[in-house]
């Protein structure tokens, strides 16, 4: 079959994308999902905060996913779960597998929106037996949410951003006794009065400066080696639970088959900032270029994907080469991963801009009071204003000094000064 | 209580083909295992390489049985349906003292009756590896090693065993035996008497000897610890890259798997504790090392799975093999690392020596054909090709895998079992996306 445009993936960013583009008259636009519910992470992620900057109210995750599929369907968007691409080519034919069978797509057009999951335990090549009990997040509220099991016991939780206390929420949901957070940072990362709850926050002690060094039990978990990573010293903490949060890895396996060019930092296909990836036609969005931001963030992110899309099927965007987008330690990521450069002509248009107008960033390392420094061949092309830096949270870089990149000049580095 | 003809004491790939074995002759046999499962023990958890048995000691028990169980199991795959891929190995030199070894080992092939063994030149194996590490100086390509699922093996042989009117009794451990007209053995779950006894028992092996006054091995576990690399590493090799062994072990190698995968591994250490396949952080690091010599892109990639195993091994460099007719015992042990490959071999030469040994082989009329298992193999077509709901995204198994798993002739009894027979649960996420669902339908069967 054909269509003008293929999403693939129905969280926040490949809903949010689809009603736009129907919005703005794109033509037939088929949104799979390989679940057999849309909405993506949200749907079993029951606390509060979603949709606030997108849809301008403040939801639950699965009335956020609800509401978000209803929009891409009432906005004419053929809709389909259950339904895996297997396969993607750089000329936008896709192998769809499904219930029904199996179909080619031949598209106009491709946003990937496939997301973001945890590293697990084994990836994080932390030592010891095989037990059950070791889970991610994902599992966790799958398991909790979904399924309505319980999990007695005692529980720790690896990491200390905002996934991580809502890991800690869910466990206490599932009668869990939640003994600690741990994080190798020397301080925890979310925010003072994080939309969970603050309450719970200081109600569960958060190990900094520490780390997971083995898991124990045959059979079933009965505990986990503790590492203090200021003294040395190791301990065993007792627990029937560890669930391992963040330390996000994009799903990129259909975006690698595609042959697509991946940014080194994000590990997602590298874009520019109209989030076209390095195959002509393909675009890509949310967390798959961002490993991880909030839903709403990645829903307005496939919203200037789609736009640009919609120009495109209508043959005015920018044909334009790319100047790279770098960062450079403690700094981990920045995306989107390079700036399009007008081909010479008469008239150069002006260089368009990122999702919401700034660049996205991420840093290893805390940094109270910082500057990013952006630079170009050594030319300075902006100093931001003071930002405070905390891994595992977004840093953003207003685009002011898009203007300024030498369209024949080398790669954008941003550091911290 | 009947009495059984045969009892068979452990279901793991060496017992499982015993049993298979046996189930081609009018006898009543019963497999039992400690486990809850076949195969759970040594077979789990390994290389998963079908080997020729080129670098087997010559003249050695091993030797032979694992040329001729190689060649039954190639046989056998084909027609049960096993994933197996002939992607061949390359033993490759990195110093001047591995390379002036080649040629010992290519003789020792020879002796071995393994002929298409030959060297291969520098510049031909950087153009048939081109992303091995730099610094290899030669090697020796055997063309017949092929990486096999080392968890269909022991099943499809269970299975054909079972639908051949074998009794599969799980989760009952021998604890005794006290002799009388036959012999009576007490279990962790009531007694099973029965004319003849096979120790099959792998790591529990010694014990079970102990209980017919057998002194003449000692199992010493040796552990490897393996790493397991996501399918995207998969284009960085395309075959079984083995290094020179030294005088203890096979060293470090990388393959392929036929999931798809990367496999780095093993160590080898001598441990005390039989059940302890705890993968350890100096094993991990060590194969870190390895791995990114041998294959400087494996630092890129993710890994998927870490996981141990532990290899029967006795102070013997031969396998334990003896039948005492008197007692009507036969003990099957000290396989040590090639017990998948030379399963079939192992079963062969039991069967024939306890013949001699007395026990009457009366072939059945109508023999239990040999089981077509699912296929879990990339290398063949797999369900989700046809279409399906897609429940473990990134393996692609669909529910009618799972749901045919759940009813098959030996189903699993935890979801470790049904991880063995179709994947589920065992890529890249390790369950983020499709833990919750699979165990809903695991618990709803």
């Amino acid at each position: 079959m054909n269509v003008d445009v293929l999403i693939v993936g129905a969280g926040p960013a490949g809903l949010s994308a689809a009603a736009e583009l129907r919005r703005l008259g794109a033509g037939s636009v088929l949104v799979v999902d390989r679940e057999p519910v849309a909405g993506g992470i949200p749907r079993h992620s029951w606390h509060t905060g979603y949709g606030i900057r997108d849809l301008r109210r403040l939801m639950t995750g699965p009335a956020y996913a609800r509401r978000l599929a209803g929009l891409a369907e009432s906005a004419g968007a053929d809709l389909r779960v259950s339904t895996t691409v297997t396969s993607l080519s750089a000329d936008l034919e896709a192998m769809l597998t499904s219930p029904y069978g199996r179909e080619s797509v031949t598209a106009r057009a491709v946003l990937l929106a496939t997301g973001c999951r945890e590293r697990p335990r084994s990836a994080r090549l932390v030592p010891g037996d095989r037990p059950a009990g070791v889970l991610t997040t994902g599992e966790l509220q799958q398991r909790v949410y979904l399924n309505g099991e319980r999990l007695p016991g005692r529980a720790v939780v690896v990491g200390a951003e905002h996934v991580s206390f809502s890991a800690a929420v869910t466990l206490a949901h599932a009668g869990a006794d939640v003994v600690a957070l741990v994080t190798e940072h020397p301080r925890q990362q979310s925010y003072a009065a994080f939309r969970l709850g603050a309450a719970l926050r200081w109600r569960v002690p958060v190990w900094t400066s520490s780390a997971i060094r083995r898991v124990t039990g045959r059979g079933h978990l009965a505990g986990v080696e503790i590492a203090d990573l200021s003294s040395g010293a190791e301990r065993f903490v007792p627990c029937q639970t560890v669930v391992f949060t963040a330390d996000w890895i994009p799903d990129h396996e259909l975006a690698r088959s595609a042959g697509l060019a991946l940014d080194p930092g994000t590990r997602g296909p590298a874009v520019d900032t109209l989030l076209r990836a390095s195959a002509p036609g393909i675009y890509a969005a949310g967390n798959l270029i961002h490993a991880a931001e909030t839903a709403d963030i990645a829903a307005l992110s496939a919203r200037h994907a789609a736009r640009h899309i919609a120009a495109a099927l209508v043959g005015s965007a920018p044909a334009a080469a790319a100047v790279p987008v770098c960062s450079e330690a403690p700094l981990t990521w920045i995306s989107p991963n390079a700036v399009p450069v007008p081909l010479a002509g008469p008239v150069p248009g002006p260089v368009p801009g990122p999702p919401l107008g700034r660049f996205t960033l991420r840093s290893s390392e805390f940094r109270h009071v910082a500057r990013l420094d952006v630079r170009q061949d050594g030319r300075r092309l902006t100093l931001s204003r003071p930002v405070r830096i905390i891994p595992g949270r977004p840093i953003h870089l207003t685009a002011n000094w898009l203007p300024q990149v030498d369209p024949a000049g080398g790669p954008v580095l941003v550091t911290i000064t | 209580m009947s009495t059984a003809d045969v009892v068979i004491i452990g279901a793991g790939v060496v017992g499982t083909a015993i049993a298979r074995t046996l189930s081609a002759y009018a006898l009543d046999c019963v497999l039992v295992d400690a486990a809850n499962d076949v195969g759970t023990g040594t077979s789990k958890a390994n290389t998963a390489i079908l080997h020729t048995g080129f670098d087997a000691k010559p003249g050695t028990l091993e030797s032979r049985l694992l040329a001729r169980g190689s060649a039954l199991l190639r046989e056998y795959t084909a027609a049960a349906g096993i994933p197996v891929e002939r992607t061949g190995a390359l033993l490759v030199a990195w110093t001047a003292e591995q390379l002036a070894a080649l040629p010992v080992i290519a003789d020792k092939a020879r002796q071995n009756g393994y002929l298409a063994i030959r060297p291969v030149p520098v510049a031909e194996l950087y153009a048939r590896e081109p992303l091995l590490g730099p610094g290899a100086l030669g090697a020796l390509e055997i063309p017949d090693e092929s990486i096999i699922c080392p968890w269909t093996t022991p099943l499809a042989f269970a299975t054909e065993a079972v639908l051949g009117g074998v009794r599969l009794v799980l989760n009952t451990r021998v604890t005794g035996v006290a002799d009388g007209a036959g012999h009576e053995l007490t279990t962790s779950r009531g007694a099973l008497r029965t004319r003849w006894v096979i120790n099959a028992a792998g790591l529990g092996s010694e014990s079970v000897d102990a209980l017919f006054g057998g002194d003449g091995f000692a199992i010493r576990p040796r552990r490897g610890e393996l790493i397991v690399y996501d399918k995207l590493a998969r284009s960085l090799l395309s075959s079984i890259l083995l290094p020179v062994p030294t005088a203890r072990t096979k060293g470090v190698l990388v393959a392929p798997t036929v999931y798809g995968n990367v496999l780095l591994g093993p160590t080898a250490d001598d441990i005390d504790d039989s059940a302890d396949v705890s993968t350890t952080a100096a094993g991990l690091s060590s194969l870190l090392a390895a791995g990114h010599r041998i294959l400087p892109g494996l630092a890129a990639e993710e890994v998927t799975a870490t996981y141990a195993g532990l290899r029967a091994a006795t102070e013997h460099a031969d396998y334990q093999i003896y039948v005492d007719g008197k007692q009507r015992y036969a003990c099957v042990a000290g396989i040590r690392s090639t017990g998948l490959s030379a399963s079939l071999g192992i079963a062969e030469h039991v069967v024939a020596s306890l013949a001699e040994a007395g026990l009457p082989l009366v072939s059945r009329d109508q023999p239990a054909p040999i089981p077509r298992m699912p296929n879990i193999g990339e290398a063949g077509t797999r369900p989700y090709q046809a279409g399906g709901e897609i429940v473990c995204h990134c393996e692609r198994v669909t529910r009618g895998e799972i749901s045919d798993a759940l009813s098959s002739v030996i189903p699993p009894s935890d979801l470790g079992g049904l991880r063995r027979r179709t994947r589920a649960m065992n890529g890249r996420c390790q369950g983020f996306y499709c833990a919750a669902l699979v165990s809903r339908m695991f618990a709803g069967s």
